[in-house]
């Protein structure tokens, strides 16, 4: 990648303007699956990097769910000591090429930066995906590992707060086993994520980096069926941390929602990520997209969702949301990402019903209108349905992107587990420890569907729960029974 | 340790996990492995199935689980070979290894006593009949099953199903073995005969469970049947294998595979199972006018 950038004094550069990050141009990006961010050059990265006034107090750690000392790390990349920079994050972020794409960081560390009261804040997703991309370039730098404490830890689930609680178990020493439903291991990391916003290389590349920290992963292995929580412990594992996600897709529950051409948002991007089906039939997994395509819902999902249906073919995209521009869930970036590419937005809207052709595929979907009334419990102003607007959309292909909701597998058969009626683990915010001694929990199937970080910053908390539990558990062991 | 591995280390070989221990031809498209799986072996239940994956580029194809022994680690599957993925699973030797096999998935049948039970099942679906009819005889119930392919060369299992139930029909499309004609009107001449069922399973194509289901819905005898709709997790992530139940819409993967019949949507089954069958086609010629075709064993 070229760029005419050079460092430069720090005078002759617009403090308040952080470095734009190049991005493949939208007429050529919206055909393939090639990654669309292209990240910082190692002189964009230095003049971004210039522009953090290292407070004292920092407040952008504050906003980091998992605490990375972020002024420490930039203050490396500016003294050009990259490998440093690096394990500074590692030191808290065990996947910070992945959280450098994902983060909502506009929500969390940018959102505090005394940068962004004048201009826009420091840039830091970009720059942790520049000191990650060269760490993973150059070779990986594994951080040292304690002396082995003897420990056994079972992991279910290998997505953001699996890999996160792993990776800093094995790093305290204990001896850890990821048990993973899927063949791959990554979570809603390869199922989700599409291709080109988080290549499934770099996914690869951060599991490795787990697996080198000695921890062990049993892939094909569905915790509730294969193995009980009860039998892991059977099995001598001394804790286990539940980390299954919010893994199942919701429906509308209107008419026509099981004709042909409707998917939900899971299995749409599961074929398309997990099983490659945009590479079909190189790749064994169809994917069927048509014509005209609706994607329901506003967040980030759904733009995944959308921008992926247009790289496979389809000639129009229309993305459906009940609320208005200024309540869409998804981050602005991606709603600009998706509508640069060409993608529309129908605000105000939501679906009443499919239509039908005669084979029992999608036709047409009936929609609609929608005003905004009062507010409702999330704060955010309910949509209410305008009596007689509806109208009917042709489409050939939806996409139902409206949320997910907790797996309900491992509750079902784990006695003694307590769950809330939405179907999360019940569990103390800080730790993770639900209502079964040994157990621990994190992620979206603790508080429902969230962020890959939040996911991230439960393991990690729930990680260092595990490892006081299991040296407490030591001290009471060592004292004999009087 | 199983005798199996007990055989191996003999011999001073140890078997991997997932690999194929045997493979035979039950009849021209039909095929029986057995796979050493000691964990899914010492889990499953009649009803459950395993979702495997033969190699990088492949689907995840749901099987269900015959036969499983705890004792050897050893678990039996049957396949028909009709597209490209099942293709795949047959060019497999003994000695090979499945790349991903997941399982116990899905529900186990609720198998008690309850009397006299019928199990009516039709082509490669007596695969997935067998394992239910074996736990109903093991529960007490008096079995008669009812078995039906297109022709005499098509029936597979006929002795275990024998083994198993207390009487055995078979009817064949073209009459070549016992009654010419479908198994529905088997059972319904035995209704008629006044045998009087407790429970009905109907596995096989969605049509035949279709069809059996109206046979027993004037009776108002208890159905259930065994859905086979596209599934690509199978663990409840994705949702392509949702059924209309009664109304109300479940997943076959963690709400099934077994449903009632008589509030089974089998028109919406039928069409939601033709969805794919141009990306099949397409599949398959583009893989067999590969060099080598769709085997990469080089031994066909």
């Amino acid at each position: 990648m070229q760029t005419t950038l050079k460092p430069q004094p720090k005078t002759m550069v617009n403090q308040n303007n952080a470095v734009p990050m190049e991005k493949l141009e939208p007429k050529s990006r919206s055909t393939n699956f090639n990654e669309v961010a292209l990240g910082y050059t190692e002189a964009e990265a230095l003049i971004e990097a210039q522009r953090c006034l290292e407070c004292p107090k920092p407040r952008c750690v504050e906003g980091c769910p998992v605490g990375v000392e972020i002024p420490a790390f930039i203050k490396l990349i500016k003294e050009r000591k990259y490998d440093e920079a690096i394990s500074k994050v590692k030191e808290k972020n065990s996947l910070p090429a992945i959280c450098g794409r994902v983060c909502p960081q506009e929500e969390q560390c940018q959102k505090n930066c005394i940068r962004g009261k004048t201009g826009d804040p420091i840039s830091i997703g970009r720059l942790e995906r520049f000191v990650a991309d060269l760490e993973r370039e150059k070779g990986l730098i594994i951080t040292p590992i304690s002396k082995p404490t003897g420990g056994k830890i079972a992991v279910v689930g290998a997505g953001p707060a699996g890999l996160t609680a792993a990776a800093d178990l094995a790093k305290l020493g204990h001896n850890v086993t990821v048990f993973e439903a899927l063949h791959l291991a990554g979570g809603v990391l390869v199922y989700g994520i599409p291709e080109f916003r988080l290549p499934k290389k770099i996914v690869q590349a951060e599991v490795d980096y787990v697996k080198k920290l000695g921890v062990q992963f049993h892939s094909d292995a569905l915790i509730g069926r294969l193995f009980t929580i009860e039998e892991l412990f059977k099995k001598g594992f001394d804790a286990v941390f539940i980390g299954s996600g919010a893994g199942l897709p919701m429906f509308l529950g209107i008419p026509g929602e099981n004709l042909g051409g409707i998917y939900s948002a899971n299995e749409f991007l599961i074929r398309v990520n997990m099983m490659k089906s945009y590479r079909f039939p190189e790749f064994d997994t169809p994917i069927k997209v048509g014509k005209q395509v609706a994607v329901i819902g506003g967040g980030n999902v759904a733009m995944d969702s959308a921008r992926c249906a247009l790289r496979l073919g389809a000639e129009h995209v229309c993305i459906i949301y009940r609320r208005s521009r200024e309540e869409i869930p998804a981050r602005a970036e991606e709603l600009q990402n998706a509508e640069e590419e060409g993608i529309t937005c129908k605000f105000l809207a939501a679906p009443t019903r499919f239509i039908g052709e005669e084979q029992g595929k999608v036709k047409a979907v009936e929609l609609v209108a929608m005003e905004l009334g009062e507010p409702d419990e999330s704060g955010r102003r309910r949509p209410v349905p305008v009596k007689g607007s509806e109208i009917i959309m042709d489409v050939d292909t939806v996409i139902v992107a409206i949320g997910r909701t907790p797996n309900p597998i491992i509750q079902s058969v784990t006695k003694g587990l307590r769950t809330t009626s939405r179907g999360t683990i019940i569990a103390e915010e800080k730790t993770g420890k639900t209502s079964i001694e040994g157990v621990y929990t994190g992620g979206d199937i603790m508080t429902g569907e969230a962020t890959v970080i939040s996911a991230m910053g439960a393991g990690k908390r729930a990680a260092k729960a595990i490892n006081e539990y299991l040296i407490s558990k030591k001290q009471t062991n060592a004292i004999p029974p009087s | 340790m199983s005798t199996y591995e007990f055989i191996n280390q003999l011999n001073g070989e140890e078997t991997d996990i997932h690999t194929i221990l045997s493979k035979q031809q039950l009849s021209p498209q039909v095929k029986k492995i057995e796979v050493y799986a000691p964990e899914i072996a010492d889990k499953a239940k009649a009803g459950q199935f395993v979702i495997l994956r033969v190699d990088d580029e492949g689907e995840r194809i749901p099987l269900t689980l015959v036969e499983w022994e705890n004792r050897t680690g050893k678990i039996t599957l049957i396949f028909q070979e009709v597209g490209l993925s099942t293709k795949k699973l047959g060019c497999l030797q003994a000695k090979d290894k499945i790349m991903n096999l997941a399982g116990p998935l899905g529900n186990p049948s609720t198998i008690r006593n309850y009397g006299l039970a019928a199990v009516v099942c039709g082509g490669v679906g007596t695969a997935a009949a067998y394992p239910i009819a074996k736990a109903l005889k093991e529960a007490g119930n008096t079995v008669v099953s009812i078995m039906g392919a297109r022709n005499e060369g098509l029936l597979i299992l006929e002795k275990e199903m024998k083994d198993v139930s207390d009487e055995l029909y078979i009817s064949t499309d073209d009459g070549s073995k016992g009654h010419k004609g479908f198994v529905s009107e088997v059972l319904k001449c035995l209704i008629a005969k006044k045998y009087q069922f407790d429970i009905v399973y109907a596995i096989g194509p969605p049509l035949m469970m279709r069809t059996t289901s109206e046979v027993t819905r004037p009776y108002a005898i208890k159905t259930m049947v065994s859905l086979n709709p596209i599934m690509v997790d199978g663990m409840g992530m994705c949702g392509a294998c949702r059924v209309s139940i009664g109304g109300s819409t479940k997943f076959a993967c963690i709400d099934g595979p077994e449903f009632d019949a008589h509030g089974t949507d089998f028109d919406e089954l039928i069409r939601r199972l033709r969805i794919y069958p141009p990306e099949e086609r397409l599949a398959l010629d583009y893989h067999e006018k590969e060099p080598g075709g769709i085997c990469k064993c080089r031994q066909h």
